[in-house]
C-alpha cells in the first residue's frame, strides 16, 4: 500500500533552544527582585527573603504583578531586567 | 487543463449499460469523415476493437472537462467544445455529430449513467489532484500499513481519545464549511503563539470529528477565546479546575441539529461535543497548551475534553444569552466561559420564586467555599421544569438576577478567617462589612435541559476579580 499524507495540526513552531543564565556564585554586589505575582501568601515567602536578604546587606527592590492569571506586562518585565540582576518570585499559592 | 483534437469526443465507462448499447454507434462514427476520442473511464480495453481509445481511468480529462454524465459526446472545435449531448439520444447524437442514421435498430433514447468523476467522495479527491489545490500546513507522510489513528497519538496529537485522521481531502472539505480564506490568521494561539489560521482549524475540525458546517460556530469561538478579555493563556495555564465553556445561541442551533434538551451538557450530540472538542484540539495542537506541559491543572474536568452546549430559546420566556450580551435577535453566536460544572441545584420542593431563588442562591453561595467572598463568575443552566416556576410568576431574567444578588450576600463576622475552626476566610479588617459573593456582572443564566426534572445546575468559573482575569466573550457566528 502506498505511504499516506495527513496534514500537521500543529502550530509548526521551530524551538528556540535557550540557555539559562549561570546562577551566580554569590550575591555580593548583586541587587535582587523580589516580584508577588499575587498568589495568595506570596506576600508573606517575599517579605521574609526580603527581611532575609536585607539583613545580609544585599539590595532588594520590589515588584508586583496586578494578577496572576496573565502575562507580566513588557514595561514591567523591562524595568525588572534593567535594574537587578536576580529575581526571585512567590509562583504558588 | 486538458486538450482535445478538433472533432468528436465522446466519454464513456464500461460498467454502464447506455454505453454498452451505443458502442455500435462508436464504430459508426469512427469510420465516418471526423476525428473520434473516445475516453474511457474504468477500462481502457472498452469499447473493444475501436482506435483511438484513451485511457482516462485516472479521471484527469474527465474531471478538467467537467462529465457528469456517461456517454457525454463533445464536440470539439478550434481546440474548444462547441456543443455537448448526455446519455443516448438519437436526435441529439445526429444534430451534433452531422451524421444521419445513427445507431439504426438502438431504441431512440437512453439515459446515461453518473460519469465515476461523481462517484461518492469523488469529486473532492479529484480537485486535490487536478484543482491546483494547496496547503500551508507540513504534510506529514505515514506508511501504507502504518495504523493512521495510532500514527496520530504517537505525534502527540490527541486528547486522549482516537482522532479522525485528518487527511487533505477531509481538510479540504471542512474548508468548505467557510467562506473565510484559509490563510485568514485569527489571532496568536497561547501558550506558544503560532499564528491559528482557518487552515489550522480546520484540521483540528476535522480530528475532532466535525461536519464542515460546524466551521463557522467553531471559527466564532476560536475568535472568542482569542480575545483579549478572555485571557486565554491564563485559562490555560492555572491549575484550577476550568477549560472553555462555549455556549451557542441563534438559529445555527437548529441547523446543527444540537442538542439543548434531554442530556444537553452529556454526551451524544454530535454538534455538541465534537465542537467544543474541536476547540480544544486547536489549543492543544496549534496553541501548545498541553497537560503537563503549560496546562497545570490539579483535578481539571471531564469538559475539558470538550464542553459547548446551545441554550434552548424556544421553550422560555427571557431573552436569550446572545441578545442580553448585544447580539441582534435572531443572528447567531457564541459565547465563550471559562469554567467547569456541573454543580447541582436540586430542588423539587419550591413552587414559588422566591422559595426557588432561594435554593438557588444556597448553592451560589457555597461556590469555591462557603467562607470565599467574593467568588468565581458563574452560569446558571435553569432547566426548563425550574424555569416554569419562574415563568407563571412573572419573573424576567433581570428581576432574578437582582434577587440573587440581594441573596447572595453574608456577613463577614462568620465568614472571618479561623471562624468555625476553618482557616479559610476573610481578614479581620471586613468585619462588620456585608459581602457580596458576586460582581454585578459575575452572574449569568441560561435555559438548557430536558423537559423533566427539578434540577438547575452551575457552570463554575476561575476566580474572583473576573474583569481583569477572564470574562465570558461573544461573539457572531460569520461565515
Amino acid at each position: 500500500m502506498d505511504n499516506r499524507t495527513l496534514l500537521d495540526p500543529t502550530g509548526e513552531l521551530k524551538v528556540v533552544g535557550r540557555q539559562k543564565p549561570p546562577r551566580p556564585s554569590s550575591l555580593d554586589g548583586v541587587t535582587v527582585g523580589l516580584l508577588d505575582i499575587a498568589k495568595a501568601r506570596g506576600n508573606i515567602f517575599l517579605d521574609r527573603l526580603d527581611q532575609r536578604l536585607s539583613e545580609r546587606g544585599i539590595a532588594v527592590k520590589r515588584y508586583a504583578k496586578a494578577t496572576p492569571s496573565r502575562l507580566a506586562p513588557i514595561d514591567l518585565k523591562q524595568k525588572i531586567a534593567g535594574e537587578v540582576q536576580v529575581v526571585v518570585e512567590g509562583l504558588a499559592d | 487543463m486538458v486538450s482535445l483534437p478538433d472533432g468528436l469526443a465522446v466519454v464513456v465507462k464500461r460498467d454502464c449499460p447506455t454505453c454498452e448499447l451505443i458502442t455500435p454507434v462508436l464504430r459508426q462514427l469512427a469510420g465516418g469523415n471526423e476525428r473520434l476520442t473516445v475516453l474511457t473511464q474504468d477500462d481502457p480495453s472498452f469499447p473493444p476493437g475501436l482506435s483511438g481509445v484513451v485511457d482516462d481511468t485516472d479521471l484527469e480529462k474527465s474531471w478538467h472537462l467537467n462529465i457528469e454524465t456517461v456517454p457525454t459526446v463533445i464536440r470539439i472545435k478550434g481546440g474548444r467544445e462547441s456543443a455537448r449531448a448526455f446519455g443516448w439520444h438519437r436526435g441529439e447524437w445526429e444534430t451534433l455529430t452531422g451524421v444521419r442514421g445513427l445507431g439504426e435498430g438502438l431504441p431512440a433514447e437512453r439515459p446515461g449513467c453518473g460519469s465515476k468523476t461523481v462517484d461518492p467522495g469523488m469529486v473532492d479527491e479529484l480537485e486535490l489532484r487536478f484543482g491546483g489545490v494547496s496547503f500551508a500546513s507540513r504534510p506529514v507522510e505515514i506508511g501504507g500499513y502504518e495504523d493512521d489513528v495510532e500514527a496520530c497519538f504517537e505525534r502527540d496529537w490527541s486528547d486522549g481519545l482516537p482522532v479522525v485522521t485528518p487527511t487533505p481531502v477531509r481538510v479540504l472539505r471542512m474548508l468548505r464549511g467557510t467562506t473565510r480564506d484559509p490563510k485568514e490568521v485569527l489571532g496568536m494561539m497561547p501558550p506558544d503563539y503560532p499564528a491559528c489560521t482557518v487552515e489550522k482549524v480546520a484540521i483540528n475540525a476535522v480530528m475532532a470529528g466535525c461536519k464542515p458546517e460546524y466551521m463557522p460556530v467553531l471559527l466564532a469561538a476560536v475568535e472568542a477565546a482569542l480575545d483579549d478579555r478572555f485571557c486565554l493563556h491564563g485559562v490555560i495555564a492555572t491549575t484550577m479546575y476550568i477549560g472553555p465553556i462555549v455556549i451557542v445561541n441563534g438559529p445555527v442551533r437548529r441547523q446543527l441539529g444540537m442538542n439543548s434538551g434531554v442530556n444537553v451538557l452529556g454526551q451524544g450530540n454530535r454538534a455538541n461535543n465534537t465542537i467544543g472538542r474541536a476547540l480544544q484540539l486547536t489549543i492543544r495542537n496549534i496553541g501548545g497548551g498541553k497537560p503537563g506541559g503549560v496546562d497545570r491543572a490539579t483535578l481539571g474536568n471531564p469538559g475539558k475534553l470538550g464542553f459547548c452546549f446551545p441554550e434552548d430559546e424556544e421553550g422560555m420566556s427571557w431573552d436569550p444569552l446572545s441578545v442580553e450580551r448585544g447580539i441582534a435577535r435572531g443572528k447567531s453566536a457564541v459565547t465563550v466561559f471559562a469554567g467547569y460544572g456541573v454543580q447541582g441545584i436540586v430542588d423539587q420542593n419550591s413552587r414559588t420564586p422566591e422559595s426557588l431563588a432561594k435554593s438557588f442562591a444556597m448553592v451560589l453561595n457555597a461556590v469555591f467555599h462557603p467562607k470565599t467572598f467574593p467568588g468565581p463568575d458563574v452560569f446558571i443552566v435553569c432547566s426548563p421544569e425550574h424555569h416554569r416556576v419562574f415563568r407563571n410568576a412573572g419573573w424576567s431574567k433581570a428581576r432574578l438576577k437582582e434577587e440573587l444578588h440581594k441573596l447572595c450576600v453574608v456577613e463577614a463576622d462568620k465568614i472571618i478567617r479561623d471562624v468555625d475552626g476553618c482557616a479559610v476566610g476573610v481578614p479581620d479588617k471586613l468585619a462588620g462589612k456585608t459581602l457580596r459573593k458576586f460582581r454585578p456582572d459575575g452572574l449569568q443564566i441560561v435555559h438548557s435541559g430536558g423537559t423533566a426534572g427539578l434540577f438547575s445546575g452551575l457552570l463554575v468559573g476561575w476566580g474572583a476579580a473576573a474583569e481583569i482575569n477572564s470574562q465570558p466573550v461573544t461573539k457572531e457566528v460569520r461565515g
